[in-house]
């Protein structure tokens, strides 16, 4: 497959496997934003290749995990709103709140609908003209204009029926407040690939300018990552922090302005609460007053009750990148994908289902 | 089990359908056939009276005993796939191919079908019609008779257009002795061609996803091609199952877990066509998980396997067959893929739902 293939090549990796190990001399800790990258480095099993020096943690990259149980307790007591029609992205639905998740609503006659597009949850709003039907905004950059893009033509079409609840958060907000807390020391970052088509390589200026750490934009084939990886490897032994573009067949220094534009036309930077690293300010994006009639937070008043953690999951941690998912004692016995206690065993991009899922212990 | 709700979820094929079967079904439904939890229960019946109590003392499990009485397999499965009419099959050829198979996979040479029409009100005619002209048609194929049948309308909104069910019975082949628990550390791990083509197909076309792709089911009856398995290497064959719901990954690890055996496969010898591969990346989904309707996983004897390897190429449903893998003695229960890179790792069984309503 013509784009997929050369960056699965088993030769360019082991060459790139080579000179990463020439290189780390020292132990590196790197952080792995994004749980795309999670998963691609668990499922090729690139973490049993990379020498012992260097350590990857994963970080908060994962849009459904970080979505606060407040939010999403709120989503799960809009769908129970009468009539009212949930659309979300699959991977939502699983994840428990305090009291329940979005399938089990689902089960209990909440009509909650899985949808792969915002114009799907478009159209279903165009089929139900008498019902509202709300579309549950969850995703960083990569998502948030493609929501902006469909409020904008539900105001073109007068689709009086469909509304978002808009959760979308902002990743260097992000990586600046695990970087400020300071409870992990990262030598450098594996950037987001798909967030920074959309933000541009220079969004990430200010980590090698105000923190001296290195980023690595990186692709979510296995050679793009080992690419990334040694690129930091060299960044890190130089001493010389930069923000290397690993990915450059996908990202520019601008990034989409189009689609930037656009999700400036509609949303407006805001704080934003984050499950592991709390409220982070200029964070989040809420709808503009101008589409206040379609911002579900607005027309809905729903009141979901008091917010429950489970006592031992340490999701907050794994997603600080303080905690390694298996370190977890939830681990693999009381949290599984099929039963999951916290949203990292559940999600796609979770760094918990990466863990379970791809698993090394076989012999 | 008394607490919550089914899910969705309960229905994919993967971890939470046999927690189901394990944790509530079995608890109620004990018979020693049933037991084996293979695609088919093996029935024995020595020395037939209608007198005798049949129930109770003559139907036997046939590892037990030599295997001079006749050995009946007997299957059933409901369909309830949408859209009803997709790229290389319909629920109607679905359902001959499902009961045909699970039948094969038994070793058995399937013969009588029964079906069962649940039928939303206001289904065109013209569909049923096209249902059973396919049904006849592929149960003509597979030299298979449909032999009784029932048909149930319920008001709209009670079912999805068009639900069936059919059971199967089959006749073992004398000395065929296959089961899920017979794997064998050294066997070899075959599979009869591409995966994913089924659930790929359906799911890119199904409600909400419209995007052309030249995707087509590989739904088709598997008892020719297990018949000529069976032939080339007699004796040899110690289990076949038909990855469905759940794909090939979760079948390795029902007959890893089976088994009491660990079973390793090459993540490069795995055959996925290049649309169902582009289809997959598209969508974030792992071909290993998405279901077929006309493949086979073959567990047999090593000094076999090349033997075995050339049947399968030599049948028209098992022209890109492969030896994916072989069982091992360690890591029991469990599953292992070698990745491209050389990397080794779990493959688990699924969790989730990967398509509502695929078969």
């Amino acid at each position: 497959m013509k784009y997929i293939d050369e960056f699965r090549d088993p030769a360019l990796a082991r060459t790139l496997l080579a000179r990463i190990a020439a290189r780390a001399t020292q132990p590196v800790r790197l952080m792995e934003f994004c749980g795309g990258h999670t998963h691609a480095i668990l499922r090729y099993g690139l973490r049993s290749l990379l020498p012992e020096t260097v350590d990857l943690r994963s970080g908060p990259g994962c849009p459904v995990c970080v979505t606060a149980n407040a939010d999403l307790d709120r989503a799960i007591a809009l769908a129970q709103v009468p009539g009212l029609i949930l659309t979300t992205f699959g991977d939502m639905i699983r994840v428990p709140g305090s009291r329940q998740s979005l399938q089990e609503a689902k089960a209990g006659g909440a009509d909650v609908r899985i949808v792969y597009s915002t114009l799907d949850a478009l159209r279903i709003a165009r089929d139900n003209p008498a019902r509202p039907v709300v579309f549950l905004g969850v995703g960083f950059e990569t998502t948030a204009p493609t929501v902006a893009a469909a409020i904008l033509q539900a105001e073109r079409e007068g689709l009086g029926n469909f509304s978002v609840l808009s959760l979308h958060k902002l990743t260097p907000p992000a990586t600046r407040a695990i970087l400020d807390a300071g409870e992990v020391a990262l030598h450098g970052i594996i950037g987001p690939g798909h967030v920074t088509t959309i933000v541009g390589s220079d969004a990430w200026e200010f980590l090698p300018g105000e923190y001296g750490v290195p980023v690595a934009i990186a692709g979510f084939e296995p050679v793009d990552i080992l690419r990334a990886i040694a690129d930091l490897v060299d960044m890190v032994e130089t001493g010389r922090p930069a923000v290397a573009n690993s990915y450059s067949r996908s990202v520019t220094g601008q990034g989409n302005r189009t689609a930037l534009e656009v999700m400036d036309r509609v949303f407006e930077v805001g704080a934003a609460d984050w499950r592991g690293l709390g409220l982070v300010p200029a964070s989040g994006l809420a709808i503009r007053d101008e589409f206040a009639a379609m911002d579900a937070a607005r027309l809905f008043a729903v009141e979901p009750g008091p917010t429950r953690e489970h006592p031992g999951c340490l999701c907050g941690g794994v997603l600080r990148g303080t905690v390694a998912p298996p370190e977890c004692p939830l681990f693999g016995r009381a949290c599984t994908p099929a039963r999951p206690v916290g949203p990292c065993m559940v999600s796609g991009e979770g760094a918990c289902a990466a863990y379970y899922q791809y698993r090394q212990d076989a012999p | 089990m008394t607490q919550g709700v089914i899910l969705l979820a309960h229905g994919s094929g993967g971890k939470l359908s046999h927690d189901l079967v394990e944790q509530l079904f079995l608890r109620h439904f004990t018979s020693p056939a049933l037991l084996n939890l293979d695609d088919s229960a093996i029935l024995e019946i020595q020395n037939p009276s209608p007198e005798g109590d049949l129930c109770k003392s003559r139907i036997s499990v046939p590892h037990a005993s030599g295997g001079q009485n006749a050995r009946l397999a007997f299957t059933t499965d409901s369909y309830v796939v949408s859209p009803l009419f997709f790229p290389g099959g319909d629920i109607g050829k679905l359902a001959v191919c499902g009961t045909v198979n699970d039948l094969s996979m038994s070793g058995a040479r399937p013969l009588w079908l029964s079906a069962g029409f649940i039928i939303e009100e206001g289904l065109p005619l013209a569909d049923l019609e096209r249902v059973a002209a396919s049904m006849a048609a592929t149960a003509e194929q597979a030299g298979v008779q449909i032999v009784t049948g029932d048909t149930k309308v319920v008001d709209r909104g009670s079912a999805d257009r068009l639900f069936i069910n059919t059971a199967g019975v089959g006749l073992l082949r004398p000395g065929v002795e296959i089961g899920g628990d017979r794997a064998r550390p050294g066997d070899a791990v075959l599979l009869s061609g591409t995966i994913g083509d089924h659930g790929m197909t359906i799911m890119t076309h199904r409600e909400g996803l419209r995007f052309d792709s030249p995707l087509a089911s590989d739904c088709a009856p598997l008892n020719g091609l297990v018949a000529v398995l069976l032939a080339a290497v007699p004796g040899m064959v110690h289990c076949l199952r038909d990855p469905t719901r759940g794909g090939l990954a979760t079948t390795l690890n029902e007959l890893a877990g089976r088994s009491r055996a660990g079973i390793a496969i090459d993540e490069t010898a795995v055959p996925v066509s290049e649309a169902v591969r582009a289809a997959c990346e598209l969508l974030g989904l792992d071909p290993l998980y998405v279901a077929n309707e006309g493949k086979l996983v073959a567990i047999v004897a090593p000094e076999a396997a090349e033997a075995a390897l050339a049947a399968l190429r030599a049948h028209e449903y098992g022209r890109q067959a492969a030896i994916v893998g072989q069982v091992t003695g360690t890591h029991l229960g469990r599953v292992v893929l070698r990745t491209a890179l050389g990397a080794r790792r779990v493959v688990d069984m699924l969790t989730g739902e990967q398509l509502p309503r695929i078969c």
